[in-house]
C-alpha cells in the first residue's frame, strides 16, 4: 500500500487487458424541463431549463469483470445505468456491445444481453405472477429452451442463485428480502445474459443478509463469466466486491482505476473525499481527516471549469476555467484533474495488521476459500440462506440451515 | 457514577391481543444513559430498536403499548407523567431526529419557521428573537448561506440539507437528550460524515446526551462512546464502542462483524450468519439467537440467558461468552 504520487510509481505491469464486453462513449443525457406555468407567463421565451444528468462519460465494463459505479446521489449513476440497459436512449454519444453498435430502439437479442436487477426487491418483481410463471414466461418469449424443457431449466435458474424447486409455485410475497433478490437475479440471468447491471442491489437489505447476495454475485462471476456493473453507494461493499471503480461526480466520471490501487492511492480529491468519509468499522480506525465543505452543486447550473473545483481544497485559478478531460495517471488509472500529479501523498488507511487480535480468526476463514482449485469447481455450492419474512414460516425454496 | 440521565428498566412492549397472549416485541430491556453519553444501539430491521427510541419519545405506534417495566427520565418517571407534561419535556428536554427527513418537515411552512416553533413556545421567545435563533442554529449546524435558507421550503433542499434542519430544529431549545433514529441512513456517504461531525460537536459543546439507533456497525463507531446491540426484542451484548466493537462476546454480534464488509480490511471472507431471525408471534424458548448459533449448546433452548458482566462494563446475553472470547485468540 505505497502510495506515491507520478504515474511512474504505478507499478502495476501493462498486461493485455480482455476486450470490453461493453462500451460507452461520449454518452450525454439532457432532460429538458418545462418551467412552471406563472414563469412561463411572466416571460416571453420558452424559458426552457436543461438538466444534464450525463455530461460526455467514457466507460468500459471488461470481459468477467465486476466494475463498481460510486458517487453521490445526483451524480448521474442511475441514469448511465438505465441507459446502459436500453431503458432510456442516451441523448448523444455511442454504445458499444462487444465491438458492434447497439441499436437505439433494442431489438429482441440485444435487450437479451443486458439484463438489470433492481434496488428494491419489494417494487421490482410482479405480485400476481408465481415464480414459476415469470420465469416461464421469459424462457419461452426468448427462445431460450424448448418448451419442454422450460421447468428443468426454471429449477436450474433457482439453484443457480441458491433457492430450491419448491420456489416455483410460491409468490413474491411468500420471500424475504433476500430470497425476493435472489429470484430478480435469476429472472436477470434467465434470459443468458453476458451483461448484469446491478443498480444499488444490497442497499435495501439487511447487513448479514447483504452477505450473502454479494457473494452470490462474486459466485456468477467467476462460474457463468458474467461482466457485472455493480451501482453502489456504500464504498466498503464496493471494495470487497469490485475488480475496478469508477467514480461519478455531477454527470461524469472523474476517476477510474482498479480497486486497490483506487482506494489506496486516489488520484481526485473528490475520490479523496470519498474514501475519508467511509464510516469506519474498528476502534481506533475513526477517520478525522477530511470533510468535504459544502453540498453537490446542482445538475442545472453545472460549475464553469473543473466542476469540483467550488468543493475541492486542492484548486487553483487554472482548475476554475479549465474543464479537465479523464486522463490516465498511472496503468489502468485515469483521473479528471488538473492537479493530478501534484497532489500529495495519499493517507492510506491505516494497516489492520497492526490492530487488533480479531484478525487472527478470520485470516484462517480467508485461507480456506482462495484455493484456486475450488474456484472452479462447478459443484453447487450450499449456501446459508437468510430469513423469510416473520409470518411466513413456511417459505418455500429456502435451504434448510443446519443451525 | 453519575445519575443516569435515562433509564429504561425491564421494558417490555408489545401489542395486547383480547383472549390471545401478547405478542411481545421488545422484552425486558434496560439502558442507562449518562448525562452528555453518546450510546449507539445497534440491531437489524424488526430487532425492536427504533420502537425503543419511540417508546422513550412516547411516539410509539397505535397498538403497540408499553406491558411492562419503566422509562425514568432525570428522576421523573415518563410513563406516569401527564401527556400535557411529557409533551412539555419533548423539546427543552428530549429531542428526537427521524430517518427521513421529507416525510417529518411540514413541506408548507419555511424552514426557518419550523425552526422558530420549538423556542418560541418552549422558551418563550418573541417572533423576531426566535427567527434569529432558527438562523444561528442553522448556522451551527453547518448550513452556508443560513439567513437565506431559513426562507426555503423543505423540497428547495437536498436531502443533506434538510436533515440538518431537523438537526437544528432538534437541538433549538437545548435538549439535553437528543434521540437520532438511523438520522443519515438515507443520506450520502460524504454528507453522512459531514452530519455525523456536526452532531458529534453539538454534543460536545452543549453536554447533550446521544441515543442514536442505526444498523450501520461502523456509524456507531464513529459516532458513539457505548453501544447496545438488540436482536430480536432482547439486548444481547452491552459495553463500550471498543469493547463490542474490539472484543464481541456475544455470537450475534460476532456474526454481524463477520457479514459485515469492512473497509480496513478489504479481504477478508464476509461470513453470513446462518438462519433468520425468529417470529416474533412463535418466540423459540430460551435464548433467541440459538437456532442460529454455531456455539448453541442444549441449555441454551432451556431459558433466556440474562445479561452478566463479562468484563468490566462489559454486558453479555450468552451462556457461551467464554468460548466466544477463547474463540477470538485461538
Amino acid at each position: 500500500m505505497s502510495s506515491t504520487t507520478g504515474p511512474a510509481a504505478t507499478t502495476r505491469p501493462a498486461t493485455a487487458l480482455p476486450d470490453p464486453v461493453l462500451r460507452a462513449s461520449g454518452l450525454t443525457k439532457t432532460y429538458r424541463l418545462r418551467p412552471s406555468l406563472a414563469t412561463r407567463l411572466a416571460r416571453r421565451d420558452d424559458g426552457r431549463t436543461s438538466l444534464r444528468a450525463l455530461d460526455g462519460v467514457d466507460l468500459e465494463l471488461r470481459q468477467g469483470e465486476i466494475l463498481a459505479l460510486v458517487g453521490e446521489s445526483g451524480s448521474g449513476k442511475s441514469t448511465l445505468a438505465k441507459i446502459l440497459v436500453g431503458g432510456t436512449t442516451p441523448t448523444s454519444g455511442d454504445l458499444d456491445h462487444r465491438g458492434e453498435a447497439l441499436p437505439v430502439r433494442r431489438d429482441k437479442d440485444a435487450s437479451r444481453r443486458i439484463q438489470m436487477v433492481f434496488q428494491d426487491p419489494y417494487s421490482s418483481l410482479n405480485p400476481r405472477l408465481s415464480v414459476g410463471a415469470m420465469l416461464r414466461e421469459l424462457l419461452l418469449l426468448h427462445q431460450v429452451v424448448p418448451r419442454a424443457e422450460v421447468r428443468a431449466e426454471s429449477v436450474r435458474l433457482l439453484n443457480l442463485v441458491g433457492l430450491e424447486e419448491d420456489a416455483l409455485d410460491a409468490y413474491p410475497s411468500q420471500f424475504s428480502g433476500g430470497q425476493r433478490q435472489r429470484l430478480a437475479i435469476a429472472r436477470a440471468l434467465a434470459v443468458r445474459p453476458d451483461v448484469l447491471i446491478a443498480d444499488e442491489p444490497v442497499s435495501a437489505l439487511d447487513v448479514s443478509v447483504q452477505a450473502t447476495i454479494l457473494d452470490l454475485f462474486a459466485r456468477l462471476q467467476r462460474e457463468l463469466g458474467l461482466s457485472i456493473l455493480f451501482v453502489a453507494h456504500n464504498l466498503a461493499v464496493v471494495q470487497h466486491l469490485s475488480q475496478r471503480v469508477a467514480v461519478m461526480y455531477l454527470g461524469r466520471i472523474v476517476e477510474v482505476a482498479e480497486t486497490a490501487e483506487l482506494f489506496a492511492n486516489p488520484r481526485h480529491p473528490y475520490t479523496r473525499a470519498l474514501v475519508d468519509s467511509i464510516p469506519r468499522m474498528r476502534a481506533g480506525s475513526v477517520n478525522e481527516e477530511f470533510v468535504l465543505d459544502g453540498e453537490p452543486p446542482s445538475p442545472f447550473d453545472v460549475p464553469a471549469g473543473c466542476r469540483f473545483h467550488p468543493r475541492c481544497p486542492y484548486a487553483v485559478e487554472r482548475c476554475r476555467t479549465e474543464d479537465p478531460a479523464l486522463a490516465a495517471v498511472g496503468a489502468g488509472h485515469d483521473s479528471a484533474c488538473l492537479r493530478a500529479a501534484e497532489l500529495p501523498p495519499f493517507q492510506a488507511p491505516p494497516d489492520p495488521a497492526a490492530s487488533i487480535d480479531r484478525v487472527d480468526v478470520r485470516e484462517e476463514l480467508q485461507d480456506e476459500t482462495t484455493d484456486p482449485a475450488e474456484v472452479r469447481g462447478p459443484a453447487e455450492p450450499r449456501h446459508p440462506e437468510e430469513h423469510p419474512s416473520p409470518g411466513d414460516p413456511g417459505t418455500p425454496g429456502a435451504r434448510s440451515t443446519d443451525a | 457514577m453519575v445519575a443516569p440521565l435515562l433509564s429504561v428498566s425491564a421494558l417490555t412492549l408489545g401489542v395486547r391481543r383480547r383472549g390471545r397472549p401478547d405478542t411481545v416485541i421488545v422484552e425486558d430491556l434496560s439502558i442507562d444513559i449518562a448525562p452528555g453519553e453518546r450510546f449507539g444501539v445497534v440491531g437489524e430491521s424488526g430487532s425492536g430498536k427504533s420502537l425503543t427510541l419511540r417508546a422513550v419519545a412516547g411516539l410509539l405506534p397505535a397498538g403497540v403499548e408499553v406491558l411492562s417495566g419503566g422509562i425514568t427520565y432525570d428522576g421523573k418517571d415518563l410513563l406516569g407523567l401527564p401527556a400535557a407534561a411529557r409533551r412539555r419535556l419533548m423539546g427543552p428536554e428530549i429531542a428526537m431526529i427521524f430517518q427521513e427527513p421529507m416525510t417529518a418537515l411540514n413541506p408548507v411552512v419555511r424552514v426557518g419557521d419550523q425552526i422558530a416553533e420549538g423556542p418560541r413556545r418552549h422558551l418563550g421567545l418573541s417572533k423576531g428573537d426566535a427567527a434569529q435563533l432558527a438562523v444561528e442554529m442553522m448556522a451551527r449546524t453547518g448550513i452556508p448561506d443560513p439567513a437565506r435558507r431559513a426562507r426555503a421550503y423543505p423540497h428547495e433542499l437536498s436531502g443533506g440539507l434538510r436533515q440538518r434542519i431537523m438537526i437544528a430544529m432538534a437541538v433549538s431549545c437545548g435538549p439535553r437528550l437528543l434521540l437520532c433514529d438511523e438520522p443519515t441512513t438515507a443520506l450520502d456517504v460524504t454528507v453522512q460524515h459531514q452530519v455525523l461531525k456536526v452532531l458529534e460537536a453539538l454534543c460536545a459543546d452543549g453536554g447533550t446526551a446521544l441515543a442514536f439507533v442505526t444498523h450501520d456497525l461502523a456509524v456507531v463507531n464513529q459516532t458513539c462512546t457505548d453501544m447496545a446491540v438488540m436482536y430480536a426484542g432482547h439486548i444481547v451484548e452491552s459495553g463500550s464502542v471498543r469493547d463490542v466493537l474490539g472484543d464481541p462476546r456475544h455470537p450475534y454480534t460476532k456474526g454481524l462483524l463477520d457479514s459485515a464488509p469492512d473497509f480496513d480490511q478489504p479481504d477478508r471472507r464476509l461470513v453470513p450468519i446462518p438462519g433468520f431471525p425468529p417470529n416474533l408471534a412463535a418466540r423459540p424458548s430460551g435464548c433467541p439467537f440459538a437456532p442460529r448459533c454455531s456455539f448453541a449448546v442444549d441449555a441454551c433452548t432451556a431459558a433466556v440467558p440474562a445479561r452478566e458482566l463479562v468484563a468490566p462494563g462489559h454486558t453479555a446475553a450468552c451462556r457461551e461468552s467464554d468460548r466466544i472470547f477463547e474463540g477470538a485468540l485461538a
